[in-house]
């Protein structure tokens, strides 16, 4: 361990370090790839076999009212008539021309309802994982360094039962106590129907969805966190240190934390699709106005140019979040090699 | 092959839910204890008063918990510890379905790429990588929303993104088998890769499987009451607990918190009992599946 670390910061460690990075980067960009464009082909081909007719929905209530002519010719004046792939590729081509389409629950260009809510959603989901990433990794590395103690056990037992409290549950339960209940926090959006938005508004709005996303991601964190500071502590460089009379702090600032703090940062983009679906049924609950629950709409209403560019963009961010943890990983941690 | 290393990091990566049964000793008797009630309420219940739940009655409507009505009732007069008890059994029921399916086309694949090895395998493997790549309950919300209060679509949209996992599993366990020596004898006294597939490595493998089907279960209830949550999942008159807790989004503003409180807590316990016995049994019987990160 420590003349790998030493090797760590000769320079030609780090040039391949650097290659390593680029291998694994190239590798999962080769799988991303075709596996984006059989994902956006899946969601066209589903569509085209789902019992719903694209038309009822761009009609709405004047469905039933068109004649089967009308619509035959509406059909094919939005290209409703073509078969899924012809569907798939125009749509592809269109995408890669920056034409994202048009969203009809919310009549808008749908790079628009993006660009409109995008900030709102990074606003939660940011505030969010900053304050889990704080609560799980303060109390996972107390209740690490503290095996057995009461923080420890009070701790564990609590993130295990929160665990198994899905998001929306915590949500509503918060809704239930805080903003029925005591009348403490608003129970939705970012500011009072009527009311100009203020910094102070927003905040108060604020409080209740990042405080529920974050304790609903906080359990995993502080486990790993906790189970990897326990097996640093175990280890065979961390016991000669402490064998060798070196006061506790050190040992634990320069041996316990590097080492147990580097894999949960691969494990942070291996946890990225819960935080997105936290986020989806937060957002979603809490009304705010972001992309998650644009995406819940459009689903809901089956806004298919949405639901496609939504989904497709939600996969290439898990794909990508978790290429670029691996990749930190791999500069963090000399030990891990990207072949084997 | 694929990229090991950092998978493997994966010791210190989230447990499952429900690790209590690895730290306290009396535990997994409190688990099986409750798992017991929990079964019993399921079962019982809903045989017992059959019409509760189907008789609406607005005179009885949103009744707070008392002695009649344990759980209170919900909008419709029906009373909640019945409705709780049928909702919590479609939710099982649909569950340990797509759990079963899952691992069924995760035994196929992992053991068609361990027996075959190769190209067969790397190709296998690479797919279910992929597979475990995507963000699943997304493609959960995107298939049921195209198949909308479809049954079959719940059950696909949860099977078809939870198989790599069991793949995985029963991939290395077969490859450990088939390096052993009874199965080069197995060869040699002229057997075929399939005859050694179903003589050896499909009962070598049946341990994990079985650990991987309860694994999935705590899964699969999140995912099917969080699609049913989001007014995607079955219709209202086959209520799940997911769809009991949507209904309960209105109530809560009404004043009616036990439309809440007991879908939730009856959805909470079962996730804790299901993970607790999973991982009971995983420690007992397959300690390979403890590697296996599910999610």
């Amino acid at each position: 361990m420590s003349t790998s670390a030493t090797n760590a910061r000769t320079p030609g460690r780090w040039v391949r370090r650097r290659r390593e990075v680029g291998v694994l980067l190239a590798r999962r960009a080769a799988v991303s790839v075709p596996l984006l464009i059989v994902v956006s082909g899946v969601v066209f081909l589903l569509a085209a076999m789902s019992p719903f007719d694209p038309l009822a929905g761009y009609l709405g209530d004047r469905y039933e009212r068109a004649t089967p002519a009308q619509r035959a010719e509406l059909e094919s004046a939005l290209g409703l008539d073509r078969p899924w792939w012809q569907a798939w590729l125009l749509w592809a081509s269109a995408l890669v021309r920056g034409d994202l389409g048009t969203s009809r629950v919310f009549a808008q260009p749908v790079a628009q309802v993006i660009a409109e809510r995008l900030p709102w959603t990074m606003l939660l989901s940011l505030s969010a994982l900053v304050l889990a990433l704080v609560l799980g990794l303060t109390l996972g590395l107390l209740a690490g360094l503290r095996p057995g103690s009461l923080l420890d056990l009070v701790c564990t037992a609590a993130a295990v039962i929160v665990q198994a409290v899905p998001p929306f549950v915590l949500s509503l339960v918060a809704i239930t106590v805080l903003g029925l209940g005591l009348r403490l926090l608003p129970i939705g959006g970012v500011a009072p129907p009527g009311e100009p938005l203020t910094a102070a508004t927003l905040l108060r709005h604020l409080v209740m969805p990042v405080t529920v996303l974050a304790i609903s991601q906080t359990p995993w964190l502080l486990l790993s966190s906790r189970m990897s500071v326990r097996q640093a502590l175990a280890s065979d460089p961390v016991q000669a240190a402490a064998a060798r009379g070196l006061p506790r702090r050190v040992v634990v600032t320069s041996h316990v934390l590097p080492v147990s703090l580097a894999p949960l940062v691969s494990v942070l983009g291996a946890r990225l699709p819960e935080l997105i679906v936290g986020a989806v049924l937060v957002e979603e609950i809490f009304s705010w106005p972001g992309i998650a629950a644009a995406l819940v709409a459009s689903a809901q209403q089956l806004d298919f140019s949405l639901l496609a560019v939504l989904t497709l963009a939600s996969t290439l961010l898990v794909l990508l979040g978790s290429a670029l943890a691996d990749a930190c990983y791999l500069l963090l941690d000399p030990r891990v090699s990207a072949d084997a | 092959m694929r990229e090991r290393t950092w998978q493997d990091a994966g010791r210190t990566a989230p447990p499952t839910p429900g690790d209590p049964a690895r730290r306290l000793p009396g535990s997994t008797t409190v688990t099986v204890l409750a798992g017991v009630v929990l079964l019993a309420y399921v079962v019982l219940v809903p045989l017992l008063w059959p019409e509760a739940s189907s008789q609406a009655s607005l005179s009885r409507a949103r009744l707070a918990p008392s002695a009649a009505h344990w759980f209170g009732t919900d909008y419709a007069g029906h009373d909640l510890f019945v409705r709780v008890a049928q909702g919590l059994r479609v939710s099982l029921t649909i569950a340990v379905l797509c759990a079963l399916i899952a691992t069924v086309a995760g035994l196929a694949v992992g053991l068609t790429a361990a027996a075959l090895g190769g190209r067969t395998d790397a190709v296998l493997m690479r797919i279910s990588d992929a597979v475990n790549a995507l963000p699943h309950l997304l493609l959960g919300i995107v298939l049921v929303a195209l198949f909308r209060g479809s049954l079959t679509a719940i059950v696909v949209s949860i099977a078809v993104t939870h198989w790599p996992q069991v793949a995985r599993i029963v991939r290395s366990e077969a490859l450990t088998t088939r390096a052993a020596e009874f199965v080069d004898a197995a060869y040699l006294a002229g057997a075929s890769r399939w005859q050694v597939l179903a003589r050896h490595l499909l009962p070598a493998t049946l341990a994990q499987a079985s650990v991987a089907v309860v694994l999935l279960v705590p899964h699969a209830i999140w995912h099917e009451s969080t699609l049913s949550f989001l007014g995607l999942g079955l219709s209202p008159d086959r209520p799940s607990l997911g769809t009991l807790l949507q209904q309960s989004r209105g109530e809560i503003l009404l004043g009616g918190w036990w439309s809440l409180a007991f879908p939730a807590l009856a959805l909470v316990v079962a996730t804790l009992v299901v993970s607790g016995l999973a991982s009971a049994a995983r420690h007992r019987w397959a300690p390979l599946a403890d590697e296996a990160q599910v999610r």
